[in-house]
């Protein structure tokens, strides 16, 4: 399992790049490999707005299917188009090609974001 | 009779080959307390040819539409069902099999479904298709969880749907997943102008039955695709199958869902069900649309193959952030509809729906020459409601004069045609109904 | 593959016809409303369409091709007198709206069959409506929402659900607008009395259970489940998808349920159809009755009449009265077994399991090894750890040897589960027969692991691939 330093990550298995306002969230390498071969991305939509806790998309295999939650509060910048026609992206490569960038509107989740080292910890506990 | 097959020393063998003595032993997990300690209050079993004589005395009770020429319509119709489609029905590789979830076994029934969804897709001209669902109201239920979402609840219903799916809709809603907004219609027909008024940003789809309820062929249809569009809201139409063959299509219409009662596809009237509901949409819905899908694909030698596919919004999978709890479809009834349309052919299918136009517009005429009126002017397609003080004593009369007459309104009777009526039934029924004034 | 009928398609070789037309030939529909695009339906002969959907039977599996152990869908033989009794033209040449004089044989086999769902159930009354398992759960929770809304309890937002349950159970209950809270198992497989108390609360509304479970077994603490959901102000919905393996033996009414759904489809003999159609009736005690759907059969005198005029109901959740046809096949299921039938139905269901579950657990390892209801679960435990063989491809091997495969990954709580169901109509050669099959997949797995691996060899189609239909979907054939 791959974990990438300089990223925050959930106990959900998303990851984010913070970089000032803006967030790039994807999901892990941990989330892409128990979900297996995937299969579909619903995206949302640009200037949705979510509040922390959130489920911003959903990511589906053949055999199961899991939401993308946002630890902060934000509004949609941009979305990954290139994962509705091509959803093995996630499985190549999950921490270059991300789901969202948002503009963060509430930081206070950010807090409990975990770093590499922890989160490496956290899925060795879950395994 | 009985149809466990091992004899009570075959059983008891088996008993003892793994430990227990007797059957009693076999619940012993099972806590007094919650025992039935008493024989269940139902009569002895009885042999077949006890079962046959029951069973056919109960239905000689009734007073089928093979007897007495039925003008009942209303969702659901005695349309022709030709003597092939039973035959196949009865391949017991069809009936006694269960969903094709092992695929490699069940080739045959995964391929009958896709041809069926095939030809939902060109009946109603959308681009996708499940495998069919419970009913025609249901489907039209589950159409509208599919339209809902988060910031769009409202679902606007003009009040001459079918009352049966009206009712539905206004039950599912109980889940408080979305509210329905019935807007009266005016004539017999919907009023565009205060639909349009009714759709809004918190719309989440527009619902249009076509014919409707009366049997009236509804007009501007497009206007109101548009409006709803134009607040990223669904057009759903429900609509007849075999209308199609003649009338605008839905996609034509510019609808996003289509949904109907496959019933008149080869399937008996049989009470009220088992029938069909077909649930057909636009591209984009493809991975929102409920129940199940078939899916072309290849097998590991590349063979071409199909499959249950999408299987991620299904229940199974999605459990409780499930939009739809449906596992089963109508699969025998939907191979009835597909044996039926490959029987029938587009030619035949644009035949029978021109022909029960034809009776309808025979009958119409007749019944004015007796002085009866229509309730609605308006186009029809095979059933109109004619105006009558007492419908219900009318009934009573068809019924004397060996007629199954129509469905009562408060002051008219609907009435219904389809090919297998006679010009000589639809003339006794003008006469009993013309008699009265 | 066989040739999609589409393919099949010449023109002008369907020779369909009508009577000729008495009447004149009009057409009185406005040119705007009538349909421009062209119909393309396929136009096959008579002969070739029987050919056709005969070629595509012999492309699939039913329960009267071979043992169907089926964990979870009770795939028992399907009498046929009762497919015989379903299409008397009494039955299905009958319109739903016939004035109720005409169809009053129709409408006592409803009443009856009623009377006998309750008895069966130990309830008060039923509703026929319900087309399906699932359309009944939708019901029945309906009802627990009624019910707490009619007594002012609207903080009731939440349905426990035990971690073991099928997913219709969550998936009914969100979509009647309830939040979903899982109930753990303990390690016999059972419900955890104490995370049932503490998830238990003034706002839950109800409790959805099975029983015995999805693991096969009873949950013995029955009662005790019921009254920590009833001191707890909820009501407790018994799903009857398993109902066959205690019929004449208890009863979920005496259990403490409250409400109650039947599958036609597995206890009471009626074919599953490829997917369908079933039937779901959905029974209360009768402090529940008033919110069934309506029209309800009532006796008055000596007619049968559907009663409408009942303002507590939750209204209609189909249309008409329910899967009529199904029900017929299922009156005359109960009517030929009778109580002693009904009675024998679950004694040969449990000894089956029992049996297999007895003689596989030397081949297989079975996480539960103790009396079992209907069913068991049995995995690939041993396999997997020695030569890497999943569930799957033992499932796909048992194709190979000519039989539908148990229901494989479920229930979830169980580690590449593998629910076996043999149901009361097998003959214990039969069983004898799988049994030998699955001790020789579990010496192959052994042995020759690849033969394993790549099942199945001999079906019309080998492995599919699932990733490419549900990455770029293929829905509908398209002319090329």
């Amino acid at each position: 399992m791959r974990v990438e330093s300089g990223l925050l990550y959930t106990q959900n298995h998303e990851w984010l790049k913070v970089e000032g306002d803006k967030a790039y969230i994807g999901i892990t390498d941990y989330a892409q490999e128990h979900l297996g071969d995937i299969v579909f991305v619903e995206l949302p939509e640009v200037d949705a707005e979510f509040d922390a806790e959130d489920s911003i998309a959903v990511v589906e295999s053949v055999k199961a299917v899991s939401s993308v939650y946002t630890p902060v509060g934000c509004t949609i910048v941009e979305v990954n188009e290139e994962l509705e026609s091509s959803p093995e992206l996630l499985n190549e490569d999950c921490y270059t090609n991300w789901i969202a960038v948002v503009e963060i509107t509430d930081k206070s989740g950010l807090d409990e974001l975990m770093n590499a080292e922890e989160y490496e910890a956290f899925c060795a506990e879950q395994e | 009779m009985r149809y466990t097959p091992n004899p009570p020393a075959v059983a008891e063998e088996m008993l003892k080959s793994i430990g227990l003595n007797s059957f009693e032993d076999l619940f012993a997990d099972i806590p007094q307390e919650v025992r039935l300690n008493r024989e269940l209050d139902l009569p002895e079993g009885l042999s077949e040819i006890e079962v046959k004589r029951h069973l056919l005395e109960k239905a000689r009770r009734n007073i089928t539409v093979d007897e007495y020429p039925c003008f009942l319509g209303a969702g659901a119709y005695d349309h022709f069902v030709p003597a092939a489609v039973d035959q196949i029905l009865l391949r017991s590789e069809f009936y006694t099999a269960y969903t094709p979830y092992q695929p490699e076994i069940s080739q045959g029934i995964l391929q009958s479904i896709f041809e069926y969804q095939t030809m939902i897709c060109k009946l109603t001209g959308l681009d996708v298709s499940n495998a069919s669902m419970y009913d025609g109201g249901t489907a039209l239920a589950e159409a509208c969880q599919v339209a809902v979402s988060s910031k769009a609840k409202k679902i606007i219903v003009p009040d001459n749907i079918h009352p049966e799916n009206l009712r539905i809709l206004k039950t599912y809603a109980l889940s408080g997943r979305f509210a329905i907004e019935v807007i009266p219609g005016k004539d017999g027909i919907i009023d565009i102008e205060a639909m349009k008024k009714a759709i809004g940003k918190g719309t989440a789809a527009v619902v249009i039955q076509q014919p409707n309820f009366y049997g009236i062929i509804e007009q501007g249809i497009e206007e109101l695709a548009e409006a709803v569009h134009q607040n990223k809201g669904l057009l759903i139409m429900s609509v007849d199958p075999i209308s199609l063959a003649i009338l605008k299509s839905p996609a034509e219409y510019g609808a996003d869902i289509a949904v109907g009662d496959g019933q008149v596809l080869g399937n008996n009237l049989s009470f009220g069900g088992p029938y069909l509901g077909f649930f057909a949409a636009s591209e984009k819905l493809l991975r929102k649309i409920p129940g199940r899908i078939v899916g072309q694909s290849v097998d590991s030698e590349g063979k071409k193959a199909f499959v249950l596919t999408l299987q991620a919004r299904e229940q199974h999978i999605r459990r409780e952030k499930a939009s739809s709890n449906i596992c089963s479809n109508q699969a025998l009834c939907a191979l009835a509809a597909a044996i039926y349309l490959s029987l029938i052919g587009p030619e035949g299918l644009r035949q029978i729906a021109l022909r029960s136009h034809q009776m309808a517009v025979y009958a119409k005429n007749e019944l004015e020459k007796k002085g009866l009126t229509l309730k609605y002017k308006q186009p029809f397609f095979r059933e109109f409601a004619v105006k009558m003080d007492n419908p219900s004593t009318m009934n009573k009369k068809l019924l004397e004069n060996g007629i199954i007459g129509g469905f009562e309104l408060d002051d008219a009777m609907m009435l219904a045609f389809t090919e297998k009526r006679t010009r000589a039934e639809i003339d006794k029924l003008v006469n009993v109904l013309g008699g009265e004034k | 593959m066989s040739k999609l009928i589409f393919e099949k398609h010449v023109p002008f070789s369907n020779s369909f016809s009508l009577p000729p037309c008495e009447v004149p030939e009009v057409v009185e529909i406005p040119e705007a409303l009538q349909r421009k695009e062209k119909l393309s339906l396929p136009e096959v002969s008579e002969v070739e369409t029987i050919r056709h959907f005969t070629e595509l039977s012999r492309k699939a599996y039913g329960v009267d091709s071979g043992f169907y152990p089926l964990g979870s869908c009770t795939m028992k033989y399907n009498p046929k007198i009762d497919e015989w009794a379903a299409r008397l033209p009494g039955f299905a040449n009958i319109h739903p709206y016939q004035p109720e004089e005409t169809v009053q044989g129709a409408l006592e086999l409803m009443y009856e069959m009623e009377k006998m769902c309750c008895e069966i159930a130990g309830m008060d009354r039923f509703t026929l409506q319900p087309a399906a398992g699932a359309h009944g759960e939708m019901t029945g929770v309906m009802i627990i929402k009624a019910y707490h809304k009619k007594r002012g309890d609207e903080k009731r937002t939440k349905i426990l659900v035990p971690d073991s349950a099928h997913g219709t159970n969550p998936a009914t209950a969100n979509v009647v607008g309830y939040d979903v809270v899982e109930v753990k198992s303990n390690d016999r497989g059972l419900v955890d009395i104490e995370d049932l108390k503490a998830k238990m609360s003034d706002e839950v509304a109800g409790l959805m259970l099975t029983n015995p479970n999805t693991l096969g077994l009873f949950e013995e603490e029955i009662v005790k489940i019921a009254s920590i959901v009833h001191e707890g102000g909820g009501l407790l919905y018994y799903d009857g998808a398993n109902l066959n393996a205690i019929m004449g033996v208890c009863r979920p009414g005496d259990m403490g349920f409250d409400i109650v759904h039947l599958n036609l489809h597995k206890t009471f003999g009626t074919p599953h159809g490829g997917g369908g159609p079933g039937s779901g009736p959905v029974g209360v005690k009768a402090f529940l009755a008033e919110f069934l759907p309506v029209p309800v059969v009532e006796k008055k005198g000596d007619k049968y009449v559907l009663d409408y005029d009942r303002p507590e109901s939750i209204g209609k959740v189909k249309n008409f009265y329910g899967n009529f046809g199904v029900v017929v096949k299922a009156y005359t299921y109960i009517k030929s077994l009778g109580r002693d039938g009904l009675k024998d139905v679950a004694y040969n269901a449990v000894l089956n399991a029992n049996y297999l579950r007895h003689h596989l657990s030397q081949y297989y390892n079975v996480p539960y090894n103790r009396l079992c209801k209907h069913e068991f679960i049995a995995n690939s435990k041993f396999q997997h750890d020695k030569n890497g063989i999943t569930t799957m491809d033992i499932a796909k091997r048992l194709l190979d040897y000519g039989y539908h495969p148990p229901t494989v990954y479920f229930p979830l709580i169980v580690h590449e589960a593998i629910m076996i169901e043999p149901t009361e109509t097998e003959t214990k050669e039969r069983l004898d027969d799988f049994i030998k099959a699955m001790a020789d997949i579990a010496r192959e797995a052994e042995e020759e692991p690849e033969k394993v691996k790549n099942a199945p060899h001999t079906t019309v189609v080998k492995r599919i691939d699932e990733v490419g239909a549900a990455r770029n979907p293929i829905v509908k054939w398209e002319e090329e």
